[in-house]
């Protein structure tokens, strides 16, 4: 099968073990790259998402924007950034960010805005600030929500940042380039497995967390109907 | 990259034919496995709302395939359906439409009040009719939710397959990157914008048409 030899071939081969072409280091870039993408779209995407989805203001424009943001192509943005700005770190993580930050955002405002109103004015009935019913009420209440965001980005970035190599970078996208470029596809499948592991194993990590790491009143299975 | 401007308006002027021509062959590939997502998703969500045992380990598959990134399926399928194809490119597309799809039907048919399923029940409808005038009536506002979401990524996803050699308007990409020449990547981001945008706007459309109700309760899924 010609699979199994190209993967076989991947694996195997010395150069994939040792140096900065090694499968341990490319692994590490993509995550640290990945990583920091999905760190950077965090701070700018959540507290504003909550805040929107709190105030109920501006609802429609995230909406409208966070789907308009969906429909710009990776592809052209890494290239677009990378040709205005050099090939760098950053001008690469512009376009990750870009895209990791519309599902957050709108998990953020979706979450908030799906709290329970009456649970939302008991909080206020009982004497909350409004940052306190934000922070103690709608934010455990939007955590599978948000958690849900979290996964669709993470898991979208660690794809994406494959395409990212075509423009230079390093990380798990560069076995499938290269591999392209020079007809070793040997290399480019052995590299498309790996991302696949990624962003499964980020998949499956994700699945637990919501089954362990969430409030005890939001995790799926006790919700009551 | 130093006085070259963002955009060379001529640039664009000489090519409008050819820009025209990649748009309908980027339109010609990333919307028919949206289509033929839809078309495997009705039946398969049908079957999943029946016996919702298969619905557990179908959707576990599909979130795996979802999270596949769209590089590497391309350069999978390269095997079968050869370098630079159209097949390369609307095999994956078509999985992720139904990975958006599936989910979205379910969820449709689940959102039938058992009240409601057990009055047409009670005024004699038979499963089928009850299916065709009930249940997928009542689906279609989460259909169009799956759609818009699932035309927009495969708009996008489609350009991509640029390098793999067949990926319409993402040439533009590929070729404005060689040449450090920004004019056609960014010609290529705005067309790949527009083309979502008036596909989305079908699509809402086609829900006010399908389901006036619909426009009312906004938000209505949990």
């Amino acid at each position: 099968m010609n699979w199994l030899t190209w993967l076989s071939d991947f694996f195997s081969d010395p150069e994939q073990h040792s140096g900065p072409n090694s499968i341990a280091h490319r692994v590490w870039e993509h995550l640290l790259f990945s990583g920091e993408a999905l760190l950077y779209a965090t701070v700018l995407a959540v507290p504003l998402g909550l805040l929107i989805g709190y105030t109920g203001r501006g609802v429609t424009a995230v909406t409208a924007f966070a789907g308009a943001a969906r429909a710009l192509p990776t592809l052209g943005l890494v290239t677009l950034t990378v040709l205005l700005a050099g090939v760098n770190d950053t001008a690469a993580l512009v376009p990750l960010v870009a895209l990791a930050a519309p599902p957050l955002l709108v998990a953020a405002v979706e979450g908030v805005r799906g709290t329970d109103p009456d649970v939302r004015d008991a909080a206020r009935g009982v004497g909350l600030t409004h940052p306190q019913v934000l922070w103690q009420v709608c934010l455990p209440s939007a955590a599978p929500t948000l958690l849900a965001g979290f996964r669709t980005a993470t898991v979208q970035v660690i794809a994406t940042a494959t395409v990212a190599a075509y423009v230079g970078l390093g990380g798990l996208g560069r076995y499938v380039i290269d591999g392209l470029a020079t007809r070793r596809y040997a290399v480019t499948a052995g590299g498309a497995l790996l991302v696949v592991l990624l962003a499964v194993g980020a998949q499956l990590l994700f699945s637990l967390l919501s089954r362990y790491a969430l409030p005890p009143g939001a995790r799926p299975g006790r919700r009551g109907r | 990259m130093d006085d070259e401007p963002i955009v060379r308006w001529y640039w664009i002027g000489d090519h409008l034919g050819y820009l025209g021509h990649l748009l309908a062959d980027h339109a010609l590939l990333a919307l028919p496995p949206v289509l033929i997502g839809l078309l495997i998703a009705l039946p398969l969500g049908l079957a999943c709302s029946r016996f919702p045992r298969l619905y557990q380990p179908l959707s576990a598959v599909l979130n795996v395939v979802y999270a596949v990134p769209s590089l590497a399926v391309f350069v999978v399928l390269i095997p079968y359906t050869g370098l630079a194809t159209e097949a390369s490119v609307m095999v994956p597309l078509t999985f992720y439409a139904l990975a958006v799809l599936l989910p979205t039907t379910v969820d449709g048919l689940r959102a039938v009040p058992e009240a409601v399923r057990q009055a047409a029940t009670a005024m004699g409808y038979g499963p089928w009719r009850r299916l065709a005038a009930v249940e997928l009536p009542a689906a279609v506002p989460y259909l169009v939710a799956g759609l818009r979401v699932a035309a927009v990524a495969s708009i996008s996803l489609a350009s991509v397959g640029a390098l793999i050699g067949r990926g319409g308007l993402g040439y533009l990409f590929i070729d404005g990157f060689q040449r450090t020449f920004p004019t056609p990547i960014v010609a290529g981001i705005v067309l790949i914008a527009a083309l979502a945008l008036v596909v989305d706007l079908v699509l809402v459309g086609a829900r006010r048409l399908l389901a006036p109700w619909a426009v009312r309760e906004k938000g209505a899924g949990s």
